[in-house]
């Protein structure tokens, strides 16, 4: 789950990390009326959205009115948003966050992550800050600092300073940056955060340090016990058949493809979109119904894939262990039962009472292409698909 | 032989009496797994029906441990507790733990992380369908098997092939392929689809290269992390045994969750490609398409004409 930058920064000055002072505007208006609260003479106004490059996009603008600022959040909430990371379509602008300006004498980079390797988190710290991290470590790795810290431990002070140091700060910053750098490491483990980035963390003219931009994401598995970040939650932002499918207990990755795909088990699930790719074909979705499904939760992922007018065909694959074939085909029934299917289906069906599965499909009347193997099935599928295409774009 | 658990491995359930925990105990009993007890805090004293037998259930790991013997532990208990759980396990000693709940927080795991390093315990999972040494596929003490985990018993035969996996119904029809084409298994070891997993392919990898009964090793990976390049590695160096691998997730977007916690691929790390390049180096069988593992196996272990 990811959260906008103005909320991480809030989260992260509950940690003593220093941000500047901001108001949230919901319109153009209120961008004009938070420029005038907050009389700082400069600001910023930046375009919330969950995804990143915004600065290139035109969603950070400096204004010195409240009439530029308005202008500047008017153009903002005018278009979607499209940067590298919002796809083609781009990001619709709800909310702009007004900042006062500041005198920037360097741009540094801090991150936080679970390095997996390690099997601990890790700060990440680079004195080239306003860029890419992962640019930074394919051009020049020594340039990353990092430091591994236990999360019983926290991150000591030592490796604070070690941090502070290889950035090359001194003086007042110095002394600023040690106590950030743990609280940030502290937010990390007690929000159960998955990524926190200030990208770039500021030094001042004045040698004071800021978090001039804020990123942060959590650990979907430990929201049962983070109930202020779970408050946090835009739905605005998310993909609204990944929240519909969460709802049912089915695991929804929307893609771009025209095969819908209904899978058990998420190695299968992405196996099977392999071999869709693997056959010429695009899959539409990655769903993973789990290994116990029930037939209600087969019946609404059925309706979720058809839900998609890009879906050509539909492809179900099922290894029945715990989920039971027959239980599988009874959803697939009981769905087409209830909306109108209108593309083919091609359904392999493999495992515990596959004989019985296999039984209900054929006899239940309904046109229904059955494929042995993982290979055969996607060949198929990939095939009606296309067959599908030709039809609709045919004159 | 087989790796890590046999016939005679004496295995407790924790969190016997919650649903999962009990359905997959019988299934375990039926399967001919040793199951001696198991561990529900609050109900020590009491015994639970497995179906085929009664079996005590204890307060603590440890209490069971000195009644049972036991040497091996499954843990279904509920994602919020089950790092503790498996701290538990530790504490007693227990020297296989397999941890099959999905949904652990990864900071746990971080924290549960040292303290497995300091001790003896070897830890499956999370987030994994367990591991199964085949017997008899008709089931029972006498088959020969130790199944724990939720897989389905019924693919399986025992033989000569070790297959360890990231995923859960993915190995299952690799397994499946290998028993259709008359290719036994002697152990299949589920790691689990999370970012900190127990027990790595590494591990698994090295224990099957000195494993006098497996001959070849189906090795199943997927996106995220560099597990299965630090496997390549290992397998250049130390593994003599042909190897198959398929590597899930080519056609994932990035920076996408696919399912599993762990398979994401983060600032362009841990794509198929990477894997797929530095496992085919290291000599490695990878097949593009997952119907053909079993395939594959077989033909890598016919005698060379």
């Amino acid at each position: 789950m990811k959260i906008h930058e103005h909320q991480a920064k809030e989260l992260l000055a509950c940690f003593g990390v220093p941000v500047l002072r901001g108001r949230l505007a919901h319109d153009a208006e209120g961008a004009a009326k938070a420029f005038d609260e907050l009389a700082a003479g400069v600001a910023v106004v930046k375009a919330q959205v969950h995804a990143g490059g915004r600065g290139k996009a035109g969603g950070v603008k400096l204004v010195r009115s409240a009439a530029e600022a308005r202008a500047a959040a008017a153009t903002m909430f005018a278009r979607p948003l499209v940067t590298p990371q919002t796809g083609g379509a781009g990001a619709k602008v709800r909310r702009v966050w007004v900042e006062e300006g500041c005198e920037i004498a360097r741009e540094l980079y801090l991150g936080v992550v679970l390095d997996r390797a390690q099997r601990r988190p890790v700060v990440m710290a680079s004195a080239e800050g306003g860029v890419e991290i992962e640019e930074v470590a394919a051009r020049s790795p020594e340039k990353i600092v990092r430091e591994w810290f236990d999360p019983l431990a926290g991150l000591h002070a030592f490796q604070a300073r070690r941090v502070a140091f290889a950035l090359g700060l001194s003086g007042d910053a110095f002394k600023a940056a040690v106590p950030l750098f743990q609280g940030v490491a502290r937010c990390f483990v007690e929000k159960d955060a998955s990524m926190v980035e200030v990208n770039p963390l500021v030094v001042t003219k004045a040698g004071r340090v800021f978090a001039l931009d804020a990123k942060m994401a959590f650990d979907g598995n430990a929201l049962f016990r983070q109930k202020d970040v779970v408050a946090l939650r835009d739905r605005d932002e998310e993909d609204a058949r990944e929240l519909a499918a969460s709802e049912h207990g089915l695991s929804w990755v929307s893609l771009d493809g025209d095969v819908g795909c209904m899978v058990n088990g998420a190695g299968l699930a992405m196996a099977t979109m392999d071999a869709i790719k693997l056959a010429g074909g695009t899959p539409a979705n990655f769903l993973d119904v789990g290994g116990g499904a029930t037939q209600e939760q087969v019946s609404a992922a059925f309706k979720l894939i058809l839900k998609d007018a890009s879906v050509r065909a539909v492809l179900v694959n099922i290894f029945g262990g715990i989920a039971k074939c027959d239980v599988i085909a009874g959803g697939i029934l009981a769905a087409a039962a209830e909306v109108h299917l209108a593309v083919p289906l091609v359904v392999r069906l493999e495992g515990t009472n596959v004989e019985l599965g296999r039984r209900m499909l054929d006899e239940s009347g309904m046109k229904i292409v059955t494929a042995a193997t993982i290979d055969e099935a996607a060949t198929r599928a990939v095939e009606l698909a296309r067959r599908g295409a030709t039809r609709r774009t045919a004159p | 032989m087989s790796i890590l658990v046999h016939a005679g491995t004496r295995v407790l359930c924790q969190g016997i009496t919650g649903e999962a925990g009990r359905f997959h105990a019988q299934k375990a009993l039926e399967y001919g797994t040793n199951v001696v007890g198991g561990v529900t805090p609050g109900k020590g004293g009491t015994t639970i029906d497995l179906g085929a037998a009664r079996v005590p259930v204890f307060d603590t790991v440890s209490q069971a441990v000195a009644a049972t013997g036991a040497d091996a532990t499954m843990i279904y208990v509920p994602a919020p507790f089950a790092a503790d759980a498996i701290l538990e396990a530790i504490d007693a000693k227990v020297a296989l733990a397999v941890c099959i709940t999905e949904g652990i927080p990864a900071l746990d795991m971080a924290r549960v992380h040292p303290e497995l390093a300091r001790s003896r315990t070897r830890l499956i999972g999370p987030n994994c369908p367990g591991i199964i040494t085949p017997g008899d596929p008709a089931g029972g003490r006498a088959g020969g098997g130790c199944k724990i985990g939720i897989m389905p018993g019924y693919i399986h035969r025992p033989g000569s092939i070790g297959v360890v996996s990231r995923s859960g119904t993915l190995t299952y029809e690799a397994v499946w392929q290998l028993t259709q084409l008359s290719l036994g298994q002697s152990t299949c070891v589920g790691i689990g689809g999370d970012p900190i997993p127990g027990t790595s392919f590494v591990d698994v990898l090295s224990l099957f290269q000195d494993d006098a009964a497996t001959h070849g090793i189906v090795m199943i990976g997927e996106i995220g992390g560099a597990a299965e390049e630090e496997a390549a590695s290992f397998i250049r160096e130390h593994v003599s045994k042909p190897v198959v691998g398929f590597i899930a997730g080519r056609s994932a977007p990035p920076g996408k969750r696919m399912g599993h916690a762990g398979a994401i691929i983060a600032g362009g790390k841990g794509t198929a490609g990477e894997k797929v390049e530095a496992l085919e180096a290291a000599g490695v069988k990878v097949v593009a398409n997952p119907s053909h593992l079993g395939a594959v196996m077989k033909e890598l272990l016919a005698p060379a004409v």
